[in-house]
């Protein structure tokens, strides 16, 4: 059998180097074969889904894109109204604050009022009830040293303006006497 | 199939230490010579041509399942696809030629890529274990086509004159010894080129073939008396040497288009 081969072999020069006819055909014909197909169907195909898939995905990052703008303007928004909530807050605060010392103050100032009308109000009746006092205690007293003068002397002292002489005299030595102590 | 009646055709008692008086059937030129399964209007058909018409049937199938109803969200199958398409398009023609000049020769190289890679395949799969492309007329075809297609585009982008100091590599700030490169440019560039591009190709895949034989028949022929431990060696060689190869035809696919990339992009350039 290798001595069959080798025949074959040397029946064809045995040069690699040399293509034979029939073969470089065939190779041509297979690979053209493979070139056009390519060429003309599959590979526009495959090129046409490629660009399909990048359209894809670059539409995709758009969307992505604009919704982040959108949260990102929501977000400001949000961020605005918190802020301005926050400050209207502080402003009602401070207001609150601010009427409520008023109320305090306005109250205090009615209490101090109130205090010194009732204060004044006493001091005008202890004022009416010692004149008072003053008056009943001078016609009493009077009467009773009268009364005991007349009954100590032994003569009526029934004549009024004499009586009041008496009665004022004495008086006026009482107090004489208790401004004596009170200088004292 | 004639595999086995052309790169595994030895002696199937030659052992070694036997007495028969037989050899090691060392694979050789012989190993890829094929007799023809029919003959066509006189012309022999082959197992190398079936071969290659097999790769083509592959490549269509796999890649009209993959991408005839391409969908913008992948399925497996397409995203394999959609890989191996993306790797040469960007990898190879937008890092050498651009986006812009690149674009139109996508479809060849994509092409170019997939019909080489399959085609060095074939060497460790079984039954077929015979890479096409070490078979010389099948990277012939392929580095003629480029060479046409790099020379065409040279001439129609810088005119005749243009086109010829573009491949000459014409550069005035040479002086003296201008002619001389100019001379060994034309040469280099016209005829060495497609020459070297053909059989970088056809050389790599030659010799990774041979060695797979060799090892594989040596794991047989030494399979006996005390030998059998050689014979083990040579097979994990042989598997060994199946890893390696599945590298290098992947990287013989890539270097070949990377080549026809960069051949055209000197084409396209201003000045050589």
């Amino acid at each position: 059998m290798i001595a069959n081969l080798a025949a074959l072999a040397a029946e064809e020069e045995q040069n690699p180097l040399i293509p034979a006819g029939p073969e470089l055909l065939v190779g041509a014909i297979a690979f053209a074969i493979v070139f056009f197909v390519f060429a003309t169907k599959l590979l526009p195909r495959i090129n046409k889904t490629l660009e399909e898939r990048r359209e894809a995905i670059e539409g995709g990052i758009e969307k992505a894109e604009a919704a982040q703008t959108e949260a990102q303007s929501v977000l400001e928004q949000y961020k605005a109204q918190l802020a301005e909530a926050r400050h209207e807050a502080a402003r009602l605060r401070q207001e609150a604050t601010e009427q409520g010392t008023a109320l305090i103050q306005e109250m205090r100032a009615e209490g101090q009022r109130q205090r010194e009308e009732i204060i004044a109000a006493g001091h005008a009746q202890i004022e009416a009830d010692r004149k008072a006092a003053a008056h009943a205690l001078r016609q009493d007293v009077g009467k009773l040293a009268t009364d005991l003068a007349g009954k100590l002397v032994g003569e009526s002292l029934e004549d009024h303006a004499r009586q009041s002489r008496t009665i004022d005299r004495f008086l006026e030595g009482l107090e004489d006497a208790s401004k004596a102590e009170a200088t004292r | 199939m004639s595999a086995d009646q052309t790169q595994l055709a030895f002696d199937w008692n030659c052992r070694i230490l036997s007495d028969n008086g037989c050899g090691f059937p060392a694979p050789g030129l012989h190993s890829f010579l094929f007799k023809p399964l029919f003959t066509v209007g006189g012309y022999e058909f082959n197992k190398v041509m079936l071969l290659a018409l097999v790769t083509t049937l592959l490549i269509i199938g796999f890649f009209w399942v993959a991408f005839g109803q391409a969908k913008v969200v992948p399925g497996k199958l397409q995203m394999v696809g959609e890989a191996g398409y993306d790797f040469v398009r960007r990898n190879i023609v937008y890092e050498t030629l651009g986006k812009r000049e690149g674009e139109k020769y996508v479809p060849l190289m994509v092409s170019l890529f997939f019909f080489i890679w399959i085609m060095n395949v074939w060497s460790v799969i079984p039954l077929a274990q015979f890479p096409v492309s070490s078979v010389i007329a099948f990277p012939m075809v392929l580095a003629g086509l480029v060479w046409v297609l790099w020379v065409s585009v040279t001439f129609k982008r810088h005119g005749f004159v243009g086109g010829l100091k573009n491949i000459t590599g014409y550069d005035k700030s040479l002086g003296a010894v201008l002619p001389l490169v100019m001379v060994i440019e034309f040469l280099s560039n016209l005829f060495v080129r497609p020459f070297t591009h053909a059989v970088r190709l056809f050389a790599n895949m030659f010799a990774g073939h041979l060695m797979l034989v060799m090892f594989t028949v040596a794991s047989w022929y030494l399979m006996n008396s005390y030998m059998i431990p050689a014979a083990g060696v040579s097979f994990v060689m042989t598997i060994v040497m199946i890893l390696f190869e599945l590298f290098v035809q992947a990287v013989q696919a890539y270097v070949f288009v990377l080549l026809a990339c960069s051949y055209l992009q000197g084409a396209l350039a201003e000045h050589h």
